[in-house]
Parts: C-alpha cells; sequence; structure tokens
C-alpha cells in the first residue's frame, strides 16, 4: 500500500523571505536608465581617475587625432574613413558570392546522386580544410601564393581580388555547412508528400526544402556575417590600406592610436545595425513558432 | 485491365524483412482497405507501390506495365498514384490554395490560371474555399487532412494510396474525413488504404485484406472478413480491434 499524504490543515506557505522587488513600470523604467547611467560613468570614471588615465585618454581619445584620422590630411595621414569604404564594399561582394557558392556546396553534399558521388567527395574535403585554416593563413596563401605561382590570369591580379578571393573561400565552408543543417531540418514527410505529388527531386528541393530552410537559417546566416565584416580588416595584411590599415599608418605617423578607434567606431556602425536586425527576426521567428506549438 | 498488380513483392530494411511476398490487384473504381496490427506492413506496401520504397523481389505493375522496368520514370508513375498521409504533410510555407496547385502547376507545368480556379472549386467542394489564402496552421486537423486529400486529387490520379489518414486525428474529426472518403468511393474513385477504421472498410470497401508481419493472411468482401473470417490469425486480431 502506498502511504497516501492527507491534505494540509492549514494553507501553504506562500511567502518568501527573500521577496522580490517589484517595480511599477514607469519607475522600471527609470531605474534602468539610473543603472545604465551609473554603469557608464564608471567606465569613463575609470579613465579619468586611473593612474594612467591621461596618456590612455591622450593616446585613444584624442578628440583632435580622431578627427584628423577620419578625414586624413595632406601632411601624410590617410583617412580611416575612406578606408571604411573599402572594407564595405568588400564584404558586399563577398557576401552575395558566398549565399550563392555555399548553398550550391551544401547541395552537392546533401544529394544522393550516384554521378555527383567525387564532386560530393570534393565538397567534404573543402569544407573540413577551409573551416579548419586560420582566416589568416588563407588570406598569405591565395594572396603571395597565387600571385607567385604564374598561371595566367589568376596570378595577374590586384590585392582586394585576392582579399576576396580568400574571405570567399573561408567563408564558403562555413555558410555551407548552415545552409546544410538548414537543409536537413526539413522534416521528411515534406520530401515525401512533395515527391509523391510527382515533383521532381530538383523542384522538391526549389519549391518544398530550400523555402522551409531559408527560413531556419537567417539568423546564424547572418551570424555568419557580422563576422565576416570584421574579417575584412584582415586583407590589411596584403597592403591593402582599408580602415584599419589606414589606422595603424596614422598611428605610425602621429604615435597616436585614436584612429584605431575611429575604425573600430566605424566597424561598430556597420555590425551593429545588422546585428539588431539579426536579433529582431531571431525574436520573430521564436514568436512565430511559439504560436505554432499552442 | 488491373489498375494496380503487386506479385510476391518482398520488401527487407537490412535483416529485417517487411513483406514476404505479397500479391494483390485492384481494379477500376475497387476500394481496398488494409487492415493489421501496426508494423504488419501496410504503410510500407504503400509506400512501395508508388516507389517511394524499392522493393526486394516480386513486381509492381500500373496499368499492366511493370515498374521495375528501368525505362520506367518514377516521377510519371507518381503523377498518376496520389498519396495522403497520417500527418497531412502539407507545407507549411504555402498557403492552402497553394498546397493544392503546387502538384499540377510543377509537376503537370499546367498554367497557374486554371489550376487555381480548379482547386478553388476543389476547396469549395469541402467547404474551406473562403480558408484558401490561409496558412495550414490555423487549420484544424480534420480540415489539414480534407486539404490534403484535394491536393491529392487534383493531380487528377488513377489511384489513390491512404496511409491511415485518420489515426492523427482528434475523434471527433474522424468523421468529416471518413465523409469526404466515402463521397469518393461513390463516386468510384480507385482507393488502397491503410486503416484502423473497420465500421468504414465495412461499409466502403469492395475488398478487405488482412495483413499480419508482412503476408495476407486473408482477404475478401467486407461480410466475409468481418462476419466469417476464417483464419484463427483473422479471428484474434478482429476481436482486439473490436472487443464485445
Amino acid at each position: 500500500m502506498s502511504q497516501r499524504t492527507d491534505a494540509p490543515s492549514s494553507a501553504p506557505q506562500l511567502f518568501s523571505s527573500r521577496r522580490r522587488l517589484h517595480l511599477s513600470p514607469r519607475y522600471s523604467r527609470v531605474a534602468s536608465l539610473a543603472s545604465t547611467v551609473v554603469v557608464l560613468g564608471l567606465f569613463v570614471a575609470a579613465t579619468f581617475f586611473a593612474p594612467g588615465g591621461v596618456q590612455f585618454r591622450h593616446f585613444f581619445f584624442d578628440p583632435h587625432q580622431m578627427w584628423a584620422s577620419l578625414l586624413g590630411n595632406n601632411r601624410g595621414l590617410a583617412s580611416v574613413g575612406k578606408g571604411i569604404w573599402t572594407n564595405i564594399w568588400m564584404f558586399c561582394l563577398c557576401e552575395v558570392l558566398v549565399l550563392i557558392l555555399g548553398l550550391l556546396l551544401a547541395w552537392v553534399r546533401i544529394t544522393t546522386s550516384a554521378i555527383l558521388a567525387p564532386l560530393r567527395m570534393l565538397a567534404t574535403v573543402y569544407t573540413d580544410v577551409f573551416r579548419g585554416i586560420p582566416i589568416l593563413l588563407v588570406f598569405i596563401i591565395v594572396g603571395f601564393g597565387l600571385s607567385e605561382l604564374n598561371i595566367g590570369w589568376i596570378s595577374q591580379q590586384n590585392p582586394p581580388f585576392y582579399g576576396c578571393m580568400a574571405i570567399t573561400i573561408t567563408y564558403t565552408a562555413y555558410v555551407a555547412e548552415v545552409y546544410r543543417a538548414g537543409l536537413h531540418s526539413v522534416p521528411n514527410g515534406q520530401i515525401l508528400a512533395a515527391r509523391s505529388l510527382g515533383l521532381s527531386e530538383a523542384t522538391t528541393m526549389r519549391r518544398v526544402i530550400l523555402p522551409q530552410a531559408i527560413r531556419t537559417v537567417i539568423p546564424p546566416l547572418l551570424n555568419d556575417f557580422i563576422s565576416m565584416q570584421k574579417d575584412t580588416a584582415l586583407v590589411s595584411i596584403l597592403g591593402i590600406t582599408e580602415a584599419v590599415q589606414s589606422a595603424q599608418i596614422n598611428a605610425a605617423q602621429s604615435f597616436n592610436d585614436s584612429g584605431l578607434v575611429v575604425a573600430a567606431l566605424l566597424f561598430l556602425c556597420m555590425t551593429i545595425p545588422l546585428t539588431r536586425f539579426t536579433d529582431g527576426l531571431i525574436d520573430r521567428d521564436r514568436a512565430r513558432r511559439l504560436v505554432a506549438a499552442r | 485491365m488491373n489498375v494496380l498488380t503487386l506479385d510476391g513483392v518482398v520488401k527487407r530494411f537490412g535483416s529485417l524483412e517487411v513483406l514476404k511476398g505479397v500479391s494483390l490487384t485492384l481494379d477500376r473504381h475497387d476500394v481496398v482497405c488494409l487492415i493489421g496490427a501496426s508494423g504488419s506492413g501496410k504503410s510500407t506496401l504503400l509506400r512501395c507501390a508508388n516507389l517511394l520504397e524499392s522493393i526486394g523481389g516480386g513486381d509492381i505493375a500500373l496499368f499492366g506495365q511493370s515498374l521495375l522496368d528501368p525505362r520506367i520514370d518514377p516521377d510519371l508513375v507518381r503523377r498518376n498514384i496520389a498519396m495522403v498521409f497520417q500527418s497531412f504533410n502539407l507545407f507549411p510555407h504555402l498557403n492552402v490554395v497553394q498546397n493544392v496547385m503546387l502538384g499540377p502547376v510543377y509537376a503537370l507545368k499546367r498554367p497557374a490560371e486554371e489550376v487555381r480556379s480548379e482547386a478553388m472549386l476543389l476547396l469549395e467542394r469541402i467547404g474551406l474555399r473562403d480558408r484558401a489564402e490561409e496558412y495550414p496552421d490555423r487549420l484544424s486537423g480534420g480540415q489539414q487532412q480534407r486539404v490534403a486529400i484535394v491536393r491529392s486529387l487534383a493531380m487528377q490520379p488513377s489511384l489513390l494510396l491512404l496511409d491511415e489518414v485518420t489515426s492523427a486525428l482528434d475523434p471527433t474529426l474522424v468523421g468529416e474525413v471518413l465523409d469526404l472518403l466515402r463521397e469518393l468511393a461513390a463516386e468510384g474513385t480507385t482507393m488502397l488504404l491503410a486503416t484502423h477504421e473497420m465500421g468504414f472498410a465495412r461499409d466502403v470497401a469492395t475488398k478487405v485484406v488482412f495483413l499480419d508481419q508482412g503476408v495476407i493472411v486473408e482477404q475478401g468482401s467486407p461480410s466475409h472478413m468481418f462476419d466469417t473470417p476464417t483464419q484463427a490469425a483473422t479471428q484474434a486480431f478482429l476481436a482486439r480491434v473490436r472487443p464485445n
């Protein structure tokens, strides 16, 4: 016989000694603003009152140097503001290339066609290799290696071409895996339903699997693109004067690193909107799925 | 002419033999109900019939043409054999009318406008014309399954395969789906169903087939199968699904 617990004779204890502070919506907004100001204020105060605060502000946050670095001048300062455009156009170009090539690579990896078996193996090796090599080494191998090889057209390109090529090669490997996970996330029943309607494998992919997979992979794809935006800074090792390279030139010229802070701020201007957009998409997708799960 | 002929069909998953030489014929306007416990091979048999599964032995013929012939295009076979699934499998990214139109437009390459008006007529028939622009998530299970049936009808198939289409439904929603199937049977649609709905099988089937562990134990008219089954296994199965 299992033991039966009787109903308690008195009401259960519902009050905790660790009572949480409950704030009205208006008061909680004031409270969050206040705590933000205090935390930020502490950071700023640290740069003022630290023993090396004066030097720190002079080397990194000299307004005059920041302004000069942003615009550049005819006394040898490079313009970080002009340099960032190199990062932007490289990013935009590579993004398009990676989206297309990544999808092709993912598609090759998930097809079951016997004819494509060698391609499938190559694709697997490709993703293994280029996800495993640090992107800096890919820049060096592509940027200096290819021109060294002397094999015609491909060896006669300029550094920005090789920079874009290295970024595209590396990120295609990452993005292909994101796509592949998305394609595999579509339930098998969807494929059975499509094929039983007499749709070919290619039409099933285009009309049924891809539209569902794309929805799933948009947040992780954007995540990779945010990281790609930043990695465009690495093309500086090929001697391309983009934002970071310009800032370094200025630092060497004027013994002041404020230009690097300008470059950092410009990168933030680029990545933060994309980050917020990604977060918004994730929230929207969550809301949609939670409604569906009712 | 037989619409579908299965001749000694064998299907193995690894070392497990799921179908052990199943033979069955369907004539035009036949409604054949496959009954049997879960795991008896009903669903596998249906999937083999439209080549979603390859078979390990025997032969399948559609209108007298062997589907094992290497020159056969499976996509063309499936355009003639429609299938409805237990879990509906509607396409969640397409609205109701787009679900119905997908096959005719992208498999048969028919003009979208023409297909759309046919699809709307089919939806009108199941009383869902005013839900045509909604997404499947917003429909009840019974409505989703009726849309799935209509989606397969839009292909104007010569044979309809139905795999336990009411098993995933709330008991209160089973009736609306079975009523639609009754209508289709009355119109002479050729159907092969795996089902647990014995009352439905008795009313509608032209032939009832009892499958047990990948073997057809007994087949015959509904009155034979439900009133005077001769095999012990059939009697035992029916006693289990129809207690009293």
